[in-house]
């Protein structure tokens, strides 16, 4: 039997399940400290609404019922004796499954690694659990990190809770669907060319890719090492602010990561929200709109730009000219770089094994294994980086986009001597249908155009919902860029446009997601 | 088709030929910890158990250099008269193979830490010959591939194959020379010659345990050959397996001999991988390379470059102990030996083990004639290096200071050296347990010398007629009696004494 249930926001149901789902993170914290619930209740109420959910978006793939009661009552327990270990003690998250869990199987949405459990902690992990936060799980996404849509993993596509006929974005499709479901308050995704961004901005969720070397990659299974970021994802900007603080800081085990004390973005969470930008200049990128941009997305990003006016920001335009070229350089190094990081995979160690039947060397088995494990954006991937880093080709190749990338560095570091942050739209377009361009790679590739300078400059940037789209009634992102390590700007000025959005629309955008059918 | 070729005699293939050598030297650190993790490196270890998410590839696992390969990195170059380079990274070299958990290592391509040195080597008869350095850079080792059920435990034919990760990871320096050029009959000689050098170089800095028969130094032999006279050299072929400093010599000379009868007999040469084997000192084929392979290199997007500051370059030139060369000017002076003196204790492998002999008290005088004589000597009869004989410059100390104790003769000492050497225990033991001591005792050696006497009467009569220099037949009957156990000197004394001179 089905029956219609609330997008679990406060506005409806009003069950006790309800009415804790549908609160933000920092609510969830002040009422744990407060006593006036304890993480138990709070863990239940999430693994009811994933139960009862979880079949129209398949937002998960893999819960952990027992781990995270488990840790909800050491949360308690800790609680109660005195030592929360942090703000976000006892409060829920799902995990994207690109993060090592040594108690959970890590897939990285591949049929390569199932039921493949590591055997150590992700150190985001390990400081989420240090922490004290719960881990309900772990979230779906496309292969790897390759994709747009979470059309690409092997177990199945998420659904978008504003229209569960659409794609959630990708990669980190997974993590931002439970939120937009209200099965989680919080969650983490990584982000390589907007992996966090575009399925934050499909699903009127907020997601942030730190500073490149801001947070840890250790333990975070490689699609791009010199574009690949974890970062935290939440309903609200302050949201994401406390988990960011959680997982950032320097990490002796991943040698890129940043040795600098990480920037202040709860504090400047909170100062956004008194909600004045007076002093703060703000860039638009004159590359990143226009034409191919869906008209909704383009009046929606005006809005905001004059919400931004209005709250005191004092707005230009500015131009990248070489973000025209991102795309392409994008296309050569990420898929390089992942052809020589997924080479790993073979089969010998851990992971699929297919054709070991006693007869064939380990040079058939590995091939007929990652023939038989790799799906194909996977697969297309890897060979154009094979391709790209070829004798006689490199140069023309990887070389050349190397060299993009660094006018595009430029393009940033001439931009931010004019202006505090650059804005534009996150995605071109609103939620596109399932289905509706797994035929055309370029067309789904286009869904990162603008996410994707920010991976190849390595600089901080966020997505914050801002409103949904007048023409077909999804949500559109904002997307705010900062300079390397100036995290805490994207926050300062994500935060005071939200307050101001919310006051402009009469609420907040999460609440009007859809009835889900539940089961 | 190439007909099989038949090599060509050495000197004929002289008179044809110039050879052009090239030599990569592969180095095993002795750091505490791998190149990129912390797990140990010890040799010999249970296979899998020195590994760790990182140096087996796990998902999600990252590179953290070990700063101290680094610094010995830069020492290397330093010793070798390199330049250091302001700015380097580590690039993948990107490869299927088992034996390497991420099917790429992680290595210098481009950039080398260290490049453009020099080596002079010194060869047998003293003559210096200088092998220019093309670089020195840093990668890790690959794990261990044991084929199980094959000949020779080589693939091809085996059953199965068992992986030992132990050794992958561990950090490696490769030491490319420039090509050698102008060498000529001395080639083989040259190539010995400079692994020689560079292994005693590196033992001298500690960086390397260089065990050739261990594989923590490991040398690939380039050989090519240009037409006489001309300026272009030939197809290289490279040649693997060569375990010990006279394979070197070996294989170089077998190269040379074989690219000289496949040329001559109008082949072509094939750039190839070559395998020594021990056993016949020959060369067979390996895998096609190059041409087949693209390493697909590209810079280590997981670590950052290594910009060594000029200060902490002069730091570590400061570490570097007394280099070989600087050793031996200094041995030869404080040791007064003549240039054939030095170049027969350096050719014997012997300094190391004089020097330890010295300063465990001996004469140097007396621990060289020990170990490029006697010891040598066991060592060529046992086929091992001087180095691994089952005796330790304190032990042959301790034999040098019982002979000058009067404890033992020399007959005697070499008695309780084999005793060593058959691993009966230190000397002391040896003299106990065998029960080798000078006959000092004059109750017991009187009767010897009396009977002596007895039996050569004519002797005695001309001893005790003044010719005194007559008593050494007796005392040579003597000492035969007490198989060589007496001392010579006092029987001397105590027959010279009985037959009242």
């Amino acid at each position: 039997m089905t029956s219609t249930a609330s997008g679990g926001g406060p506005s409806d149901g009003r069950t006790d399940t309800a009415a804790l789902t549908g609160l933000t993170a920092a609510e969830l914290a002040a009422k744990l400290a407060a006593g006036e619930v304890s993480s138990v209740e709070v863990t239940r109420a999430y693994l009811d609404r994933i139960a009862a959910v979880e079949p129209a978006v398949h937002a998960f793939l893999h819960v952990d019922e027992e781990g995270a009661l488990a840790a909800a009552r050491r949360a308690d327990e800790d609680r109660a004796a005195g030592r929360a270990s942090s703000e976000l003690a006892g409060v829920p998250l799902a995990l994207k499954d690109v993060l090592t869990t040594s108690d959970m199987p890590t897939t990285c949405g591949s049929k390569m690694l199932e039921g493949w459990t590591p055997p150590y902690d992700a150190t985001v992990t390990r400081r989420l659990r240090e922490a004290g936060v719960v881990l309900l799980g772990k979230t779906n996404m496309d292969e790897f990190a390759m994709g747009s849509s979470t059309e690409n993993s092997a177990y199945g596509p998420t659904r978008n809770p504003w229209d569960t006929e659409r794609i959630p974005g990708g990669s980190g499709g997974g993590s931002s669907a439970a939120l937009a479901a209200f099965e989680a308050p919080l969650a983490i995704g990584t982000d390589t060319g907007g992996s966090i961004r575009q399925p934050g901005a499909v699903t009127g969720t907020v997601g942030v890719k730190p500073t490149y070397g801001g947070v840890s990659r250790h333990g975070l299974v490689a699609f791009s090492s010199s574009l690949d970021q974890a970062g935290p994802c939440g309903r609200t900007v302050l949201d994401a602010a406390l988990l960011h603080e959680v997982i950032a800081g320097h990490d002796p085990l991943d040698s890129t990561s940043v040795d600098a004390p990480v920037p202040q973005v709860v504090a400047a969470a909170r100062e956004g929200a008194a909600g004045d930008l007076r002093g703060v200049r703000v860039g638009v990128v004159r590359e990143l709109g226009g034409e191919g941009y869906q008209e909704g997305v383009q009046r929606s990003f005006r809005a905001a730009v004059d919400q931004l006016t209005a709250l005191g920001a004092e707005v230009v335009e500015v131009s990248c000219p070489h973000f025209d070229y991102g795309l392409g350089a994008y296309y050569l190094i990420a898929p390089s770089e992942c052809s020589s990081n997924l080479a790993r995979f073979d089969a010998m160690r851990y992971g699929l094994r297919v054709g070991d039947d006693g007869s064939r060397s380990a040079e058939e088995v590995m091939s007929l294994t990652r023939e038989a494990g790799f799906g194909p954006e996977v697969k297309r991937r890897i060979m154009l980086g094979t391709y790209a880093l070829s004798s006689g080709y490199y140069d023309a190749y990887y070389g050349q986009a190397q060299k993009v990338r660094t006018l595009i560095t430029r393009d940033f570091t001439a931009a931010f001597e004019q202006v505090d942050v650059l804005v534009s739209p996150t995605t071109p377009t609103t939620a596109f249908r399932i289905g509706e361009r797994v035929e055309n790679p370029m067309e789904m590739y286009l869904a990162d155009l603008c996410t994707i300078p920010s991976n190849l400059a390595g600089n901080a940037s966020m997505s914050v919902p801002s409103g949904l789209s007048d023409e077909d009634g999804l949500p559109v992102g904002l997307q705010i860029m900062a300079p390397p390590m100036a995290d805490d700007r994207l926050y300062r000025v994500g935060a005071a446009y939200e307050a101001a959005r919310d006051a402009a629309q009469g609420g907040a955008l999460i609440d009007r997601v859809p009835q889900l059918e539940v089961a | 088709m190439t007909a099989v070729a038949e090599i060509m005699d050495y000197d004929e293939l002289l008179e044809r030929f110039d050879p052009v050598l090239g030599l990569e030297v592969h180095v095993e650190l002795s750091t505490a910890t791998k190149m990129f993790c912390g797990c140990a490196t010890d040799f010999g270890a249970e296979p899998n158990t020195q590994v760790c998410p990182v140096c087996l590839g796990m998902p999600g696992a990252l590179p953290v250099v070990n700063g101290t390969a680094v610094e010995s990195a830069i020492r290397i170059g330093l010793a070798l008269n390199c330049r250091v380079a302001e700015w380097c990274r580590f690039a993948r070299k990107n490869y299927f193979y088992p034996d390497m958990p991420k099917n790429f290592q992680t290595s210098q391509y481009d950039e080398p830490i260290v490049f453009d040195g020099y080596l002079d080597v010194v060869l047998d008869d003293g003559e210096t010959f200088r092998v220019e350095i093309e670089r020195a850079h840093m990668e890790e080792d690959t794990g261990k591939s044991m084929h199980v059920g094959g000949a020779a435990g080589r693939i091809h034919g085996a059953e199965h194959t068992l992986m030992d990760y132990n050794r992958a990871g561990v950090p490696l320096i490769e030491i490319v020379t420039k090509p050698i050029v102008g060498a000529g009959e001395r080639a083989p000689e040259v190539a010995r010659a400079y692994v020689t050098a560079l292994r005693d170089l590196l033992r001298s800095m500690r960086v390397s345990d260089v065990r050739m028969d261990q594989g923590s130094l490991r040398c690939d032999a380039n050989v090519s050959l240009s037409p006489k006279g001309s300026a272009e050299f030939g197809t290289r072929t490279e040649t693997k397996n060569v375990n010990s400093l006279r394979s070197v010599e070996r294989a170089v000379r077998y190269e040379m001999r074989r690219h000289a009868g496949v040329l001559t007999a109008g082949g072509t040469i094939v750039q190839e991988t070559r395998h020594f084997d021990e056993s016949t000192a020959s060369t067979s084929a390996g895998r096609p390379k190059e041409t087949a392979e693209d390493y697909r290199y590209f810079p280590e997007p997981d670590l950052v470059p290594i910009a060594p500051s000029n200060e902490w370059i002069e730091q570590l030139r400061e570490t570097l102990p007394e280099l070989p060369w600087e050793r031996r000017k200094r041995v030869q002076q404080d040791w007064q030996l003549s240039d054939e003196e030095l170049r027969d204790l350096v050719n014997a492998g012997a300094l190391d083990l004089v020097a330890a002999t010295v300063d465990a008290g001996a004469s140097p005088a007396e621990a060289r004639s020990w170990w490029v004589a006697y010891l040598s000597q066991q060592a060529n009869t046992q086929g091992v290096e001087l180095e691994a004989l089952a005796i330790t410059p304190e032990q042959v100390a301790r034999v040098i200071e019982l002979v000058s104790e009067g404890k033992l003769t020399h007959k005697l000492a070499r008695q309780v050296v084999d005793g060593v050497l058959a691993g009966k225990g230190d000397p002391d033991e040896v003299v106990a347990t065998e029960g080798i001591e000078v006959v000092s005792d004059d109750s017991a050696l009187q009767a010897a010398v009396d009977e002596a006497l007895a039996a050569q009467p004519d002797v005695a009569d001309k001893i005790r007629g003044g010719k005194v220099q007559a008593a050494g037949a007796v005392v040579g009957a003597v000492m035969k009696a007490t198989q060589g156990q007496a001392d010579a000197k006092r029987v001397r004394e105590l027959v010279l004494a009985a037959c009242g001179q």
